[in-house]
This record gives C-alpha cells, structure tokens and sequence, in this order.
C-alpha cells in the first residue's frame, strides 16, 4: 500500500466545509483546537518572560515593554481568552466523557454555557487588571 | 507463537505495538490527566499574574516567583502545560498533515522544542527561586 503522497492516487473527497451550515456544535469544536494551537503560539512567550524575569531588571523591562505595547495588549487579550476559552470548552469535553449531556440539547446548552462564561472571565479579568 | 487468549492481534500488530488508530488509549488518557491538571493550575496562575505581575513591577514579580509554592506549581505547570499542548499538537498534526514523512518530522521538531522551552522555564524559575 503505497502511503507516499507522491505516489498516492489523489481521490475526489466528500464536500464537507461548502455544504454544511456553520452551527454551534462545530464552530464550538474547531474553535477548541485553534484556541489550544494558540495557547502553545503563547507558552514560548512565557517562557521568554520567565526568562527575563531571571535574568534582571533592565531585561524584564524590555520584555514588559513589548508586552505593554498595543500589539502586545491585544496578544494578551486573545491569549487570555483563549484560555478561558478552551478551559470551558475543555471541562465540557471531560464531562462528556462521563456520559453526561451527550444529547442534542445538552450539547447546546453546555456549549451556551462555556460561551458565556469564558467571555464573562475575560471580561472580569481585564477589567480587574486595568 | 503463543497468543494470549485475551488477545486477537496477529503478531505483526503486537510488533508494532499501534492499534487501528496509529495510537492508543494512553494518549487519550494523557491528554485528559493533564487537562484535569492544568484546570487549576491554570486559572491559579492567572490569578497570580493578576496579583503580582500585572502592575510590570520587577521586584514584586520576583518575590512571588521565589517563593517555594509557587516555584514548584510553576514546574509542574510548565511540564503538564508543554506535555499537553505537545500532545494536542500530536492530534492536529495527525488530522491535517497526511505524508508521514512531514508528519513524524514535525511531530519530532514539536517535542524537541517543548522540551527545550520547558527546561528553559524550568530554568529560569530554579534560578529565581535560588536567587532570592
């Protein structure tokens, strides 16, 4: 079975993306995924300012610097609602995992749920931080 | 070739030690045991970022990641965090990317670095820790 792309038979692929309508359920899911994929863009980021932080003040300052910028601000915005994001939406898929509110209706409301509440901390954190 | 009765792998597949999904439960159960971690963990450190480290000054920072419980939370934070998202990135790579060359390559690089960046972390917490 030849599993090289170069050799691979290129097979016509079900639509998927142009024929079903966007709903809760699967913006919800990917989501979940590009929130985590950015959170690991974000843990590098960390560990530069750890980084900073061990090495001494004029260094930190710099880091701070950037950090504070407008660029900076609204990378830490996104980070942190990506956070709360994926940390709502990862509780309800250990729920799920249970067996609990896996209908049609326990997934909407769960995901309303994780929704509101992730957005209601990012809301709170920022305003407690400015 | 003794087969367990329990068992009903060919050999080739107990071999290659991979079920039909290229990985087994382990991952799922890792990526589940660090997320049931890092839930804490996680909302612990961005209330200490708020508490000490919002304001940008250098020494509070420094007081607050120098003491013992919060270095040590800082570790394990650090490799839970790099373990998991090196295992979230596993399953997207596994989704996305189908030449298994490309695949496995990246999957390599993307180990690595965690580890690098998480002995770095790692790092520069034991030295602020041992600092003072």
């Amino acid at each position: 079975m030849a599993s090289s792309s170069s050799q691979k038979t290129l097979r016509p692929l079900s639509p998927h993306l142009q024929i079903y309508r966007p709903q809760i359920t699967s913006i919800m899911s990917i989501l979940h995924r590009m929130t985590g994929a950015g959170l690991t863009a974000g843990l590098p980021v960390l560990v530069w300012w750890l980084w900073a932080l061990a090495q001494g003040p004029e260094t930190y300052a710099r880091v701070v610097t950037c950090l504070s910028s407008p660029v900076g601000l609204i990378l830490l915005a996104g980070w942190s609602w990506a956070f709360f994001y994926h940390l709502c939406t990862g509780v309800r898929h250990l729920i799920w995992d249970t067996g609990a509110f896996v209908t049609n209706r326990g997934v909407d409301i769960t995901g309303r749920i994780a929704l509101g509440v992730s957005t209601l901390l990012t809301i709170l954190l920022w305003v407690t931080v400015l | 070739m003794s087969a367990s009765p329990n068992d009903l792998r060919s050999p080739l597949a107990r071999v290659r030690g991979l079920g039909s999904a290229k990985n087994g439960s382990g991952h799922w159960l890792t990526l589940r045991l660090t997320a049931l971690a890092l839930a804490p963990l996680g909302l612990w450190f961005v209330g200490g970022l708020v508490r000490h480290i919002a304001q940008g000054d250098y020494t509070a920072a420094r007081m607050w990641l120098a003491s013992p419980c919060t270095a040590v939370l800082m570790v394990v934070l650090l490799v839970v965090g790099f373990h998991h998202a090196a295992n979230g990135l596993q399953e997207i790579l596994e989704d996305y990317v189908h030449g298994k060359a490309v695949r496995l390559t990246s999957l390599i690089a993307i180990k690595f670095a965690g580890v690098l960046l998480a002995a770095a972390g790692i790092f520069s917490v034991l030295k602020i820790a041992f600092g003072g």
